[in-house]
């Protein structure tokens, strides 16, 4: 019995050490989420002065960032948030949250960050990364909060609108008015009603990723321009004992990336803006989508196990497949390049790999050469200080937009910024989009996530045999009926 | 090195078992002994222990519950105002949606395995090593590991494992059985029993530490008594080990049982519910629904089904299972 007494004794002294370091912690978080705490300050610099010194490059981009900002504020155009800043005000915290927890973006963001605290000492930038999967959930709890972010990243579409209706994105649309033609067509997918809610910093298709060698050994000379061609190399592939396609059905997303192609192929530009806006799949072109999708997935060409093969973690994901000599190609966005770096050791693999736009389908109505993409953005949330769209306004100088392709993080949206792009791949799919009669937005992202969600399980279960091409329309609808 | 192993979960199975009932106790007690005097200094000490705990418990606990009971009845994105009120059209909606019936579905599955196999598998493995044997003590800690690592690792090693043409699969052919392979996380017809064995690999060793606490607790006097009177191994125990572990058996069985209820981490990260929904669980559908979804009224409704379940189950068991286990520490309490 002394034992037992005497562990409840230390138990109960655990529990109050406990419950004191709680309370410790609850004055920490209350002191980080003060918009002027000196804790934040601190952690912010200290985490600037580790990414400074980790990448020089960001160090060049400071001096010319600065520039450019001091140049901006000296034309006659200055909004009001430019000036306020420039006049070196009141101290101001903005919050920051993307989605790149990896380099190269997450050095690329805090540099451009540092440049800008440095021309602007009263702005405290504090930056959280947070990982892509756990993002939109993130959000959603950070914008219902007291306490919510300032930039946060946005991909447009559905989700972005659905934040617009709820009240909780800045609307830009003055703010950017003196430099928002310098991305062109690509910020279309970022405004609501005609007004700018955010801005794409990236903008890129999808488009298949292939390993040239495998391709040379298949007998494959030229990329399948057609539909048809695509599985008659399939076809070649697996006869020279190759994986054809790698595939991340576990993720669900990179399975819709194939049916939404085929939809943009098969529908009409009056058909696709009509759906969008009344969330309704019934023209026959969305089940012809399916039955062509059906013909690829006859043929057989996804890797062993794909309904259970993540896109992008481990060498065992789609992409780590690829990269790794183990499958041939894999329908996938422009971040493609960056995520094969990250799982494989073979430094020559760079080398090997060439992309090919999404092949057309043979006597299709949809527009010919249209192309599926996204771009990253981000949207000042409605209560984000002015300096949140002179922020961005300095993150989209050409300079820094040159800088993030140079770097390979991303596809610049800035016109003339294209010149630091180094990937030959890159550049290639840059022309593919800038040659592009249609650049249609994700479906998923476009639909909303609701909808969107739905319509990537179903095409997941068309892919496993358990949806019907018609089934997917099905989908599309019961989601759309239950908001 | 035995003894701080056994001892600590000893004194937690005694907590678990008698937990309230003692603490009633205690403070009846503690009103009968001093009626006036240090009324006031009783009742600082009180808000002081309890106090911060009740906090945390009502807030963290408690709100939420009532909170999600609330949100349930609207149509509620978590984003725009909540205005919606639909009644009891999200209930309607999910008992009418095969998705999460399969989920429930899913989870029952898993309850009947946990209970039917993992705890008497973790039975037969705690009177292996409660026997005499070289290196006891090493062998309960490799069993007792995998319950120490995160959730999270286990699914992350365990997704590493299980990829085509990984370890598992290099394991079996190399010792012959290669026909056995499957796949293992990408087939729909054997998602779930994959994710049951590695649940089963996570959890047996609390299973295993608790019984073996519980074996430790038989008197060595009974079972030396029969042996004496010829009795077999077998009936030793069955006839003196097994049920003197009743209790120990039925609180295992009921946390088990809820956590099987609750079961979310490890299919989350292996499988993420599917391939096709054939490992979803209540908890995962939930997520699926409520969080990427931003159906935040109808995942309450999810929540509040599952709370139900769970709420009704565990005052059931209660009721008719374990109310001779509490009756007894009752008694001995109040002695």
């Amino acid at each position: 019995m002394a034992t037992r007494s005497g562990s409840t004794a230390s138990s109960n002294g655990r529990r109050l050490s406990a419950l004191s370091l709680i309370a410790a912690s609850a004055t920490l978080l209350s002191a980080c989420g003060g918009s002027s705490g000196s804790t934040a300050a601190t952690a912010s610099s200290a985490g600037t002065s580790s990414a400074a010194t980790s990448a020089a490059a960001p160090a060049t981009s400071a001096a010319a960032g600065t520039s450019s900002a001091a140049a901006a504020s000296s034309a006659p155009a200055t909004s009001a948030a430019a000036t306020s800043a420039a006049t070196g005000g009141k101290p101001v915290t903005l919050t920051w949250w993307h989605n790149s927890t990896a380099d190269p973006g997450k050095s690329y963001f805090q540099g451009v960050a540092d440049a800008y605290t440095k021309a602007h000492p009263n702005v405290t930038i504090k930056i959280l990364p947070i990982q892509n999967e756990q993002l939109d959930t993130k959000l959603a709890l950070g914008l219902e909060s007291g306490n919510p972010p300032s930039i946060i990243q946005s991909n447009g579409g559905g989700k972005l609108a659905a934040y617009v209706k709820a009240g909780k994105i800045q609307d830009l649309t003055a703010a950017t008015s003196s430099w928002i033609s310098s991305i062109g067509a690509t910020g279309s997918g970022w405004q609501v009603g005609g007004k700018v809610y955010g801005i794409p910093f990236s903008s890129g298709v999808v488009g298949f990723w292939y390993n040239k060698d495998q391709f040379t050994k298949a007998g494959i000379t030229t990329p399948p321009a057609t539909w048809a061609d695509l599985i008659t190399d399939v076809g070649k592939l697996k006869t020279a004992g190759e994986t054809p396609i790698a595939i991340g059905a576990k993720d669900k997303w990179p399975t819709a990336f194939y049916w939404d192609y085929l939809a943009i192929r098969e529908c009409s530009k009056s058909i696709l803006d009509t759906a969008i806006a009344t969330m309704k799949i019934t023209d026959p072109c969305w089940t012809k989508a399916g039955t062509d999708l059906q013909q690829l997935i006859a043929a057989k060409p996804f890797q062993t196990g794909f309904l259970g093969t993540p896109a992008q973690t481990g060498a065992g994901s789609s992409a780590g497949l690829v990269a790794n000599d183990k499958a041939a190609m894999e329908l996938m966005g422009h971040w493609d390049p960056g995520v094969f770096s990250g799982l494989t050791s073979n430094k020559k693999f760079e080398d090997n790999i060439g992309w090919f736009p999404f092949p057309n389908v043979d006597g299709a109505p949809g527009v010919p050469g249209a192309a599926l993409g996204g771009g990253d953005g981000f949207s000042c949330t409605a209560k984000a200080p002015p300096e949140c769209a002179d922020f961005l306004k300095f993150l989209m100088s050409k300079d820094n937009q040159t800088q993030l392709g140079s770097i390979g993080f991303g596809l610049p949206t800035v016109a003339g910024a294209e010149v630091g792009l180094k990937d030959p791949n890159l550049i290639t799919l840059l022309k593919f989009r800038n040659s592009a009669p249609l650049v249609q937005n994700y479906l998923d992202t476009t639909f909303g996530v609701n909808v969107g969600n739905a319509l990537n399980d179903a095409v997941v279960g068309l892919l496993a045999g358990t949806v019907k091409p018609d089934g997917i329309a099905k989908a599309v609808a019961d989601a759309a009926a239950s908001q | 090195m035995r003894q701080p192993l056994s001892d600590p979960i000893m004194t937690s199975t005694e907590a678990a078992t008698t937990g309230a009932t003692a603490a009633r106790a205690s403070q009846a007690r503690a009103a009968a002994r001093r009626p006036r005097t240090g009324g006031a200094r009783k009742k600082a000490e009180l808000t002081l222990f309890i106090g911060p705990a009740f906090i945390l418990y009502a807030a963290f606990a408690i709100a939420p519950i009532v909170l999600a009971f609330y949100y349930s009845v609207y149509d509620w994105d978590g984003i725009t105002p909540l205005t919606h009120y639909i009644g009891l059209a999200n209930f309607r909606r999910a008992f009418h949606d095969p998705v999460f019936l399969e989920s429930v579905r899913h989870n029952f599955y898993i309850v009947f395995l946990t209970v039917l196999v993992q705890i008497p598998i973790a039975l037969g493995i705690a009177s292996l090593l409660n026997a005499k044997l070289r290196g006891r003590a090493a062998l309960r800690t490799i069993f007792f590991a995998p319950y120490v690592l995160s959730e999270v690792i286990t699914a992350v090693i365990w997704q590493l494992i299980l990829q085509p043409d990984a370890l598992a699969d290099k394991v079996l052919q190399s010792v012959g059985l290669g026909s056995l392979v499957q796949g293992w996380l990408s087939d729909p017809k054997v998602a779930l029993w994959t994710l049951f064995v590695v649940a089963s690999w996570k959890y047996i060793g609390f299973g295993i530490i608790l019984l073996l606490a519980g074996l430790q607790g038989v008197p060595a006097e009974l079972t030396e008594a029969a042996e004496v009177d010829g009795a077999s191994r077998w009936k030793v125990f069955r006839h003196i080990k097994l049920p003197l572990l009743g209790p120990t058996l039925r609180i295992l069985a009921f946390l088990s049982i809820i956590g099987s209820l609750q079961l979310f981490d490890l299919v989350y990260i292996l499988t993420g519910g599917g391939p096709i929904n054939s490992t979803s669980t209540m908890v995962v559908y939930l997520t699926d629904h409520g969080f990427h979804r931003f159906q935040f009224g109808y995942g309450s409704a999810i929540a509040v089904i599952l709370f139900l379940i769970s709420f009704v189950f565990s005052l059931a068991y209660q009721r008719f299972v374990l109310r001779r286990d509490t009756e007894g520490a009752l008694t001995s309490a109040a002695r």
